[in-house]
């Protein structure tokens, strides 16, 4: 038959998160399907289009999607259920909201966050914060699955799918959306950056973590945090990097005064190059780095940042 | 109003895992188990509810073997109420964990249900959903903060661009992400207090539950290792290795 995976975006663009979902579907059921489910989305449907791979974009244009909410996703993605080996959404906070329901209403079992595709029943995903790898193989029929995004490529552009509109579901009317406060950022967003800086407790104060700014932003990198540095308030929920926050893995990670615990380490061990710089050579950050820089942050931070002024950044 | 609060008996948060070397799953023998501590969130958040006056008794269940009394008992400690205990020494995948709820709040009628977004050993994040689902009530997952209404409650949701607010009409269920509260350590006398606290026991046979698996774990092993570092003297040693490597 074929699969169906749920599109990110915020109405206005897509995520790239979309594409690594596709590549992942593609190897379990082809041809791709990609629902865009918002408000005003026009846009983003022709975007989803135009990835390689891609044989049909379903777009479901009405006001009860414009925030995604799970009660009334559920009830469309269920509409649509029928035609598709398997569902699929990346494991952002949206798909993990969403899709479990889907699979409760049709009673299967979710396959959450993998990292491969053995076969297009069997999978492997991360337990236990990542110190383990299961590897899973479903029963026959329909699969209902979320996608660790930064364990696949994005598929390419290159595709010209036809769109197809599809008639809003009855919003259930239990949930609304009341208001947001979203981060403002120039920055690259955290899972499609190519480098990340992040801090930790090392850093200190919400003051000191402004260190890392200027560096960031001569590297065009998006600025992440540990666990330990959200709880102390020095930056917001979303920059968390982690099994319980976000999984990132660009090309160069650079971890400033990070101890490493075991579920930071889950969310960026992944990338292809870690940078650690951390006064404690026994931190546990240093096992995973390619790049062990042991002193003072607060000594390194401007140096480096001087040094980048003078050489340059690609 | 009644709060359910179902809590998993996990590895504890601070042990290192191990897998099998037979790659049959992870060494569980003799290995400290603890409340899974995104549950521990939701414990105490339902505790918060009833000293505000605002939830009339909290009820906690925990699906397991028998040693899950033992992380009843520290919710009961902490504030609970009582305690279900649905027994089963089969390891319960996430949509047989909602169906027993289902079936559980179908007794119970709570108005409320509060659960971790996920437990740190499956790392699903599953059940909260799914038993919304289950049950068609609207849900609030994630929780960074929360305001319970009469008839509805407005849940703040930690989201990958921030935090969003959704207004959810009651009954519904909340799963609870790390910053809604800092849970309480348990007094002695509430320590004491706590084993005379009732636990009803009960099957998923009786709730009408199949647990049986429908996925087949063919293995458990150990992520790739990294490995291979290097001590860089300088922070010019160091961008001329990144310089090397392409990578700035």
């Amino acid at each position: 038959m074929a699969s169906l995976v749920i599109a990110e975006h915020d109405n206005a663009a897509l995520k790239d998160a979309t594409h690594k979902t596709v590549t992942a579907a593609a190897a379990i059921s082809a041809p791709v399907h990609v629902l865009v489910a918002g408000e005003n989305c026009a846009a983003v449907a022709d975007a989803a289009a135009k990835i390689a791979g891609v044989e049909k974009v379903l777009l479901a244009d009405a006001p009860e999607y414009a925030r995604q909410l799970a009660e009334p996703m559920e009830v469309l993605i269920l509409s649509l259920a029928t035609s598709y080996d398997a569902i699929l959404a990346p494991a952002t906070t949206t798909g993990k909201n969403i899709l479990p329901r889907v699979a409760a209403k049709l009673d299967l079992g979710q396959i959450s966050e993998i990292l491969k595709v053995v076969s297009p029943d069997t999978f492997e995903r991360p337990i236990y914060a990542g110190n383990a790898i299961e590897t899973l193989q479903a029963p026959t029929g329909k699969k209902v699955i979320t996608v660790r995004t930064t364990a696949f490529a994005a598929a390419a552009e290159g595709g010209s799918a036809a769109i197809e509109k599809v008639a809003p579901t009855a919003d259930p009317g239990t949930s609304k959306f009341a208001s947001e406060a979203l981060s403002k950022s120039e920055r690259p967003e955290l899972t499609s950056a190519r480098i990340v800086i992040s801090g930790g407790r090392g850093l200190g104060s919400k003051e000191n973590f402004k260190l890392l700014d200027s560096i960031a932003d001569k590297l065009h990198a998006a600025v992440g945090a540990s666990r330990a540095a959200v709880d102390a308030g020095y930056v917001p929920n979303d920059y968390q990097v982690g099994q319980t926050g976000k999984a990132v893995a660009p090309d160069l990670y650079i971890a400033v005064g990070i101890s490493g615990a075991i579920q930071h380490l889950a969310g960026m061990k992944d990338s292809r190059k870690i940078v650690a710089i951390n006064k404690d050579e026994e931190a546990p950050i240093f096992q995973v780095a390619d790049y062990r820089l042991v002193g003072d942050l607060f000594k390194i931070l401007p140096e480096l940042d001087e040094e980048l002024a003078k050489r340059g950044t690609k | 109003m009644k709060v359910l609060v179902p809590v998993k008996r996990v590895i504890d948060y601070n042990v290192k895992v191990r897998v099998k070397a037979d790659q049959s799953g992870v060494d569980l023998a003799n290995v400290k188990m603890s409340m899974n501590p995104f549950d521990e969130i939701a414990v105490e958040e339902a505790v918060r509810l009833k000293e505000k006056g605002k939830a009339t008794e909290v009820v906690v269940l925990s699906i397991g073997p028998q040693q899950a009394t033992e992380t009843i008992r520290t919710a009961l400690a902490m504030g609970a109420d009582r305690g279900i205990l649905v027994k089963t020494d089969q390891a319960v995948e996430p949509l047989a964990v909602a169906k027993i709820l289902k079936a559980i709040v179908e007794q119970e009628q709570p108005g409320f249900v509060i659960t971790g977004k996920q437990a740190i050993d499956d790392d699903a994040n599953q059940v909260g959903q799914m038993l919304a689902a289950l049950l068609d009530w609207p849900q609030g997952t994630f929780a960074h903060s929360l305001e319970l209404g009469d008839g509805s409650a407005k849940i703040t949701r930690e989201i990958d661009g921030g935090l969003q607010t959704v207004e959810v009409k009651l009954p519904a269920v909340m799963t609870t992400d790390l910053r809604l509260n800092e849970p309480r350590y348990a007094s002695l006398p509430n320590i004491m207090k706590a084993k005379k606290k009732p636990i009803a026991e009960k099957t998923p046979a009786e709730l009408g539950v199949d647990v049986t698996p429908r996925f087949k774990v063919l293995k458990v092993s150990e992520p790739p290792k990294r490995g291979g570092g290097v001590k860089v003297a300088s922070v010019s040693e160091l961008v001329d290795k990144l310089k090397a490597d392409g990578v700035i």
